[in-house]
């Protein structure tokens, strides 16, 4: 896809060398996004903001300063994340005005190396979704087909790659999030190991699970924000240290040679359509051919890591959802009769009805006299999937499969059965529940729609596996 | 399988402090059901021998020196969020008496 910005580090070497300013990229953007509102994925722009920036890096410049790696870059935040001073909703009524008053730690990094917040992406509401069909607000447009979902809940941030409004976008993958949506929109989506990359000021979903990572459309650029986004926080006591080799990847034509590459065999089987399958055979068929040992590994839990996500994700969204309670911020019910009527006066009308699904089932499964047979039982399943992980990681380098047993559903298909929504994440969660890396990478197109192969590695294994999906794209 | 009946759900949004319509309860009593329903497959899963895992990382008792930090964020921030504020305090409804 032909794309009006330069790779991100040329675009940054240019408004460093002072050939480009900042500011233009900033115009060229906002123009750009004011051009393509009719595909809803963006929620609001942060446009005040971002022109000040971009002024304060081209003064920077204009002195001979370093204004840093990703200088004048602009970029669009799933609206998940707290960006200070901005509008922050996760596409809910719940945060509807919500001014945030402090970052999350990628967008204080980001910044700090000189890129620019021009947006807020379009989501799920609290992410809870996979097609932005519960935003409270609207819908997002797939890009190749706007009768169809982006997919979700990073759909507003893969649209917005997609569409071209900026160079890379943010987005956050507690079960697929950031994979499935860059699969129906056709970008690169990244969901890194778990803890590598901080939580701090992003919405809480599923605090065992949730992961953020770039959108972007090439895997170079994926590796160089993940370089700037990457590391141990103090904020964030969930992240572990990062591999001290920087992500970028060399120019390494022998790293597919060789590899041992297993396809999932459970995610081959009955449930993926047969368009997707052969987009995936066609993209196992280059592999073979540059040298990669292809065999076929079978996770006999794979089955199950569905039901597991499904316990697991709504008993932790229930417990970090109860924070908004009407008091210091978010939707309020100023005029409840009693303090009882002011909580659920808020939360009854501040959340949206999948938001109020999960809450009620992680209730009911942490709840006195469910939480063994469930919750516990779950997180022990959970052990089972991750020790088979680490067997089939004997075995093979890497793993792959396909994202999505589908292309982008129609908008409307799913909305009104719950339980077929999630199944769209069967190929997605097992990742988020071992927490090993996994890449979306646009493998070709069918029926006019995008269809994503995905790459796993190890945990902690990012830098090879960034390193492998370099190579795999350029032969797709 | 779970059936949860409308008290089941009216419960669960009285644990959960969610006010809840006529009709959204009987909604949420039909759908609830049947996710239930889809994650029971995991009471026959054999799991002897197998502890929970409560996180992926490994990471055991994270500490930090006891110093204060500043990140340059100010109270004042906080105050553009509150529903209701008197006196330079948030304000709410009564809670004992």
């Amino acid at each position: 896809m032909a794309s009006q910005w330069l790779p991100i580090d040329q675009l940054a070497a240019n408004v460093q060398s002072g050939n480009t300013k900042a500011q233009e990229l900033v115009e060229q953007a906002l123009t750009t996004i004011a051009s393509k509102t009719e595909y809803n994925a963006i929620i609001a722009t942060t446009e005040d903001r971002a022109r000040e920036r971009a002024a304060a890096i081209d003064a920077k410049v204009a002195k001979g300063e370093n204004a840093g790696r990703l200088a004048g870059v602009p970029f669009i935040a799933k609206d998940n994340f707290l960006v200070y001073g901005a509008e922050t909703t996760a596409a809910s009524n719940m945060l509807r005005g919500f001014v945030a008053p402090y970052q999350s730690s990628v967008i204080e990094k980001l910044e700090a190396e000189g890129a620019i917040c021009v947006a807020k992406a379009n989501l799920d509401a609290f992410a809870h979704g996979a097609s932005t069909e519960n935003s409270d607000f609207f819908t997002t447009k797939n890009p190749h087909d706007v009768t169809r979902v982006p997919g979700g809940s990073s759909g507003g941030s893969a649209a917005a790659v997609v569409l071209d409004l900026a160079p890379f976008a943010l987005g956050t993958d507690t079960g697929g999030s950031i994979r499935q949506p860059a699969s129906f929109s056709g970008c690169v989506g990244y969901k890194p190991t778990y803890g590598v990359v901080s939580r701090s000021g992003v919405v809480a979903m599923a605090s065992s699970t949730d992961v953020v990572g770039p959108l972007t459309r090439t895997v170079q650029d994926t590796a160089l924000v993940m370089d700037i986004i990457a590391g141990r926080d103090d904020l964030d006591s969930t992240t572990i240290e990062r591999e001290p080799a920087g992500y970028l990847v060399p120019n390494d034509a022998n790293s597919i040679k060789g590899q041992k590459i297993g396809i999932i065999k459970e995610y081959m089987g009955e449930g993926l359509s047969a368009n997707v399958k052969t987009v995936i055979q066609d993209a196992v068929a280059k592999l073979k051919a540059a040298g990669a040992e292809i065999v076929e590994v079978s996770l006999p839990s794979l089955p199950l890591a569905l039901a597991v996500y499904y316990i697991i994700c709504p008993a932790e969204l229930s417990s970090n959802l109860s924070r908004y309670d009407g008091q210091r911020y978010g939707h309020a019910n100023p005029d409840a009769a009693n303090l009882d009527d002011s909580y659920t006066g808020a939360r009854g009308t501040g959340f949206g009805k999948e938001a109020k699904r999960r809450i009620m089932i992680g209730t009911y499964v942490l709840s006195s006299g469910y939480y063994d047979a469930y919750y516990k039982k779950a997180q022990t399943v959970r052990t089972k999937l991750i020790q088979e992980f680490d067997q089939a990681f004997k075995e093979v380098n890497f793993m792959l499969g396909p994202v999505a047993p589908t292309t982008a559903f129609k908008i409307g298909e799913n909305a009104n059965d719950p339980l077929q929504m999630y199944l769209s994440d069967v190929m997605t969660v097992a990742a988020n529940l071992v927490g090993n890396p996994a890449i979306s990478l646009p493998a070709g197109i069918s029926n006019g729609l995008p269809v994503g192969l995905q790459l796993m590695a190890p945990q902690r294994a990012d830098r090879a596996l960034l390193t492998l999906a370099k190579q795999t794209e350029e032969l797709l | 399988m779970s059936k949860l009946t409308k008290e089941d759900i009216l419960k669960l949004a009285r644990l959960a402090r969610l006010q809840l319509t006529e009709a959204e309860v009987d909604k949420y009593a039909v759908e609830l059901s049947e996710i239930l329903q889809y994650v029971e497959q995991l009471s026959s899963v054999d799991v002897t021998g197998l502890e929970p895992t409560n996180q992926v990382t490994g990471l055991v008792n994270v500490t930090r020196a006891d110093e204060i930090k500043s990140y340059g964020y100010s109270p004042l921030d906080l105050r553009k969020n509150l529903p209701s504020i008197e006196n330079d305090q948030i304000k709410v409804k009564r809670m004992i008496g």
